[in-house]
């Protein structure tokens, strides 16, 4: 055989990969350094204006010094009933893809629209629920910035769950139905048990995207200065304002716009760095 | 199963000489006068002292062997004994992955592809495999072939199609494919995915081909089709083949290595291993009396 | 004894059917639902827009005019700075997302895989409001201070490309929107390409790489065209982010009405529109024509996605990849 590393092509060959290789590492620094500089510059400015105050005093009105304990509650609240409302629904829209109409064609126009769902700008999700429900109730309130976020994870949750149980193989599915189980048996009990560690990661991922999300709430659940005793009116929340707060002029409110900004900055990535190492191998492997 | 029994059961095996090219007989038969010894015909790949490690475990300890030029070399032993890790070594793809590393010399040629300023491309292009699943390329069944014949050679269109050609011939899919060429390769059957995974092996003219349970996916049909291509093959190629089916082995190879908990415990030539092994556990396996 | 074992194996089986009956119609109610939603944000998003459309007709799009006290509304100026911006953040991100996950899959050092990978992934778990913030602050001063004067001093002069880089180094701007845009969304489609890579079965890449082909070959030959659908997939939702994320770009975009050629310039995006002046129109008309506004940017991302899935099906169908 001829000796190849003379040749022309080969050594091309290899010439080529060897670029495109660098340039990956190259490309991948560049990422990493974004991220070190935006975390560096975040907690640089944000981390002196945090403190407990933050996290039990009101917003303040403008020129005076307060804290942003009702935004955080009220991001909580309204985070929480969003999950709950759109996660199980997530769930079982995408077993009923998974599991029952795979190949159907109702199941192929649900994909698209849901794939399409999922990129939808959120602000759009807001206006949409500005017309449905505030404007039918007449005021803004919690209740209708949760269902905005309710809608914002439920495609994401339908997605990854359809994802995780179609990696499931049909011979686990066979296994149990031989057993004698019945359908909803073998759905529930077995391919959720062997996705679950996929859902779950489907579920928080849709939590962490909607914790820190803004337009859809900026015409839903609005704003407010104090502390909400109920879902029923507008209620403050970190992100609206945050953006309050920072486009303004005011001193004290631009330092308390940063705490905000680290403390969610903080929270979401807790919640992912957990969800990375709590799931130990990949969900999609099983 | 006694000794003179199993001996009786291999022996359609065993009996008759090898025909030379030409006429292809309705079951492969082993070259039975070639068996005085390995000596006698050139060697080459040769095995000196290899051990293999999986992270910290030892999975391969001095083995030493030589494989001779265009003959079967077949190694058999019961499961875990290591016989695809050392089929692996003879092309470096444990590579990939790194917690897998050899120690040890393998001669090819003379040359020791171990060395760590081997370059593996090259030594892929003279050692070619294939693995137990058939694994299509997500191409045409003309591209997965020319795929690989492109990244050595610089062919024309017609030049390109005659090798294509050629191959698939050799692994006797021609004539079952040759309206179909430019379906994509995962739209034949599993015994054709298979010796299309081999007419692509051998479209890039290797010297050794490693067959790592070729036929244990298939079915009994293409099971035989592949042996029948196996003894063809060695007439243009030195054939390393690992099976964890004795009779395969018994029918299809020149010599036998039989492995067991990582060492080579015997190595000769096929007939004297299946009728009159040296060692007891060689026997033993033989025999079933382990698996 | 064998009676009461069939009596008892009888009522589970009953128990059994109409469990599975409930389950079934509970979960296609649900993925019904996505449909309704769809369809509800269609019909809502067409009768909020409907006076705004009403009185402008296609010229809407074609307007460049934005003025609440004539209520002279037109969609130009938002279309063009969504369009572009999105552009910008594509052609950066999507190389570098590439580069990314290949980095990882192939030839990262196999201890640092996890800790580079999460660290990126990081990336896309920041909210879009922190970047806004961030970029307000940090990143377009030291745009507006260094890099977009050292642009347009070696660019500023060439024939075409010179009009793109001209205008005061304002910072803030276009550019810098589709920089952050970019960023936001390399993390997402390289995760989304980095499994795909993963995924692809290990005897399939050594079958490759065992008749010789460098790892370059590898990813281009067999990779890519198996992991095709995920791989674009991923690259579609990055863009649909890209042209509907709203906080960072409206921190950072300048909120200006007008269309500019250059780069450098302040504009506004669809979203970005929405979001600063939706609580405060006041007048029929005003809403009207924001939420005519929003139904555009819907139908955008609505042909952008579909062109992408149909595009993903006639490819799936010449490459044999099961999806």
């Amino acid at each position: 055989m001829e000796p190849l590393a003379a040749t022309g092509l080969y050594r091309r060959r290899r010439w080529i990969n060897t670029m495109v290789l660098a340039l990956s590492m190259l490309m991948t620094l560049f990422g990493l350094f974004w991220l070190v500089w935006l975390l560096w510059t975040l907690m640089g400015q944000g981390l002196r204006y945090l403190d407990l105050s933050v996290f039990f005093q009101a917003t303040p009105p403008p020129g005076s010094s307060g804290g942003l304990g009702n935004a955080i509650f009220g991001s909580l609240a309204l985070t929480f009933v969003g999950v709950l409302i759109g996660a199980p629904a997530g769930v079982l829209a995408g077993t009923y893809l998974s599991e029952f109409a795979r190949d159907s064609k109702i199941a192929v126009v649900i994909r698209f629209l849901n794939d399409i769902l999922l990129s939808a700008p959120s602000i759009i999700i807001g206006v949409f629920v500005y017309e449905m429900v505030v404007l039918r109730m007449g005021h803004f309130s919690g209740w209708a910035g949760a269902l905005a976020l309710a809608l914002i994870a439920l495609p994401i949750v339908v997605r990854t769950t359809e994802d995780m149980l179609r990696l499931i193989p049909n011979a686990i599915r066979e296994e149990a139905a031989a057993l004698g189980a019945p359908q909803w048996k073998v759905t529930v009990a077995v391919v959720f048990r062997a996705a679950r560690s996929g859902i779950l990661t489907g579920v928080l991922l849709a939590v962490a995207r909607i914790s820190g999300e803004t337009a859809p709430l900026l015409f839903t659940a609005l704003n407010n200065q104090f502390w909400s005793h109920s879902l029923n009116e507008p209620i403050a929340n970190l992100p609206v304002v945050i953006f309050q707060f920072a486009m303004s002029p005011y001193d004290d409110w631009q330092h308390l716009a940063w705490a905000g900004a680290v403390l969610i900055t903080l929270t979401i990535l807790l919640i992912n760095i957990l969800v990375r190492l709590l799931l130990k191998t990949p969900p999609s492997r099983s | 199963m006694s000794f003179s029994e199993n001996a009786a059961f291999l022996s359609p095996a065993l009996a008759g000489a090898n025909p030379q090219g030409g006429n292809r007989p309705a079951t492969p038969r082993p070259s039975v006068s070639k068996q005085t010894s390995a000596g006698s015909q050139a060697v080459k790949l040769s095995v000196h002292n290899l051990d293999f490690y999986y992270d910290q475990t030892q999975v391969l300890h001095a083995v030493s062997l030589d494989i001779p030029a265009n003959q079967v070399t077949a190694f058999i032993g019961p499961s875990g004994c290591g016989k695809s890790t050392l089929l692996r070594c003879f092309n470096r793809i444990y590579e990939l992955y790194p917690k897998q590393r050899a120690a040890g010399e393998i001669l090819l040629d003379g040359r020791n592809i171990l060395a760590s300023g081997e370059d593996l491309n090259m030594l892929r292009a003279r050692v070619g495999m294939v693995f137990q699943k058939p694994t299509p390329f997500p191409m045409s069944i003309y591209d997965n072939i020319a795929f690989g014949v492109r990244l050595y050679e610089r062919l024309t269109r017609s030049e390109m199609d005659i090798r294509v050609e050629l191959a698939l011939r050799k692994a006797a899919l021609w004539d079952e494919v040759k309206d179909k060429l430019n379906r994509v390769g995962t739209e034949i059957s599993g015994g054709q995915q298979q010796r299309l995974c081999i007419a692509r092996a051998i479209a890039i003219k290797p010297e050794v081909l490693l067959l790592d349970e070729p036929a244990s996916a298939l079915d009994p049909i293409s099971t035989q089709k592949i042996e029948e291509l196996i003894n063809e093959l060695k007439q243009e190629y030195t054939i390393v083949i690992v099976t964890h089916n004795m009779q395969q082995a018994a029918r299809v190879s020149d010599f036998t290595g039989f492995l067991y908990l990582g060492k080579l415990v015997e190595h000769d030539a096929t007939p004297q291993i299946f009728t009159k092994p040296a060692k007891q556990q060689t026997q033993d396996y033989i025999t079933g009396r382990f698996g | 004894m064998a009676k009461t074992l069939e009596n008892s194996m009888k009522i589970r089986l009953h128990r059994g059917l109409a469990m599975d009956r409930l389950f079934f119609h509970t979960t296609r109610i649900f993925a019904w639902a996505v449909l309704a939603v769809i369809a509800a944000i269609m019909v809502s998003l067409f009768a909020g827009a409907a006076p705004a459309l009403k009185k402008f007709g296609w010229g809407f799009l074609t307007s460049s005019a934005w003025n609440p006290v004539t209520e002279d509304f037109g969609a130009l100026v938002a279309i063009y700075g969504t369009l572009i911006t999105s552009a910008i953040a594509m052609l950066i991100g999507v190389p570098i997302s590439f580069g990314i996950a290949l980095f990882i899959t192939e030839l990262c050092p196999h201890a640092l895989k996890r800790p580079v990978g999460i660290a990126i992934e990081l990336l896309a778990a920041i909210p879009s409001i922190i970047y806004g913030m961030w970029g307000l602050f940090v990143f377009a001063p030291l745009l507006g201070d260094y890099i977009q004067p050292w642009i347009s001093d070696h660019m500023g002069s060439l024939p075409l490309v010179g009009a793109l880089f001209s205008g005061p180094p304002l910072g803030i701007g276009i550019l810098t929107a589709g920089i952050i845009l970019a960023i936001m969304v390399i993390p997402f489609m390289s995760a989304v390409m980095r499994d795909m890579f993963e995924i692809v079965p290990a005897v399939l890449k050594e079958s490759a790489y065992g008749i010789g082909a460098t790892t370059w070959e590898v990813i281009r030959h067999v990779v890519l065209p198996y992991t095709r659908i995920g791989v674009a997939g991923g690259i579609m939702l990055g863009l649909g982010r890209a042209l509907g994320e709203t906080m960072a770009v409206t921190f950072v975009i300048g909120n200006a009405n007008r269309i500019h050629a250059s780069l450098f310039a302040p504009g506004n995006t669809i979203s970005s529109t929405l979001a600063n002046e939706f609580t405060e129109a006041v007048g029929r008309m005003y809403t009207s024509s924001l939420i005519a506004l929003g139904l555009v940017l819907f139908l955008i991302t609505f042909i952008v996605l579909a062109m992408a899935k149909i595009m993903l099906w006639r490819l799936s169908g010449q490459r044999g990849i099961h999806v």
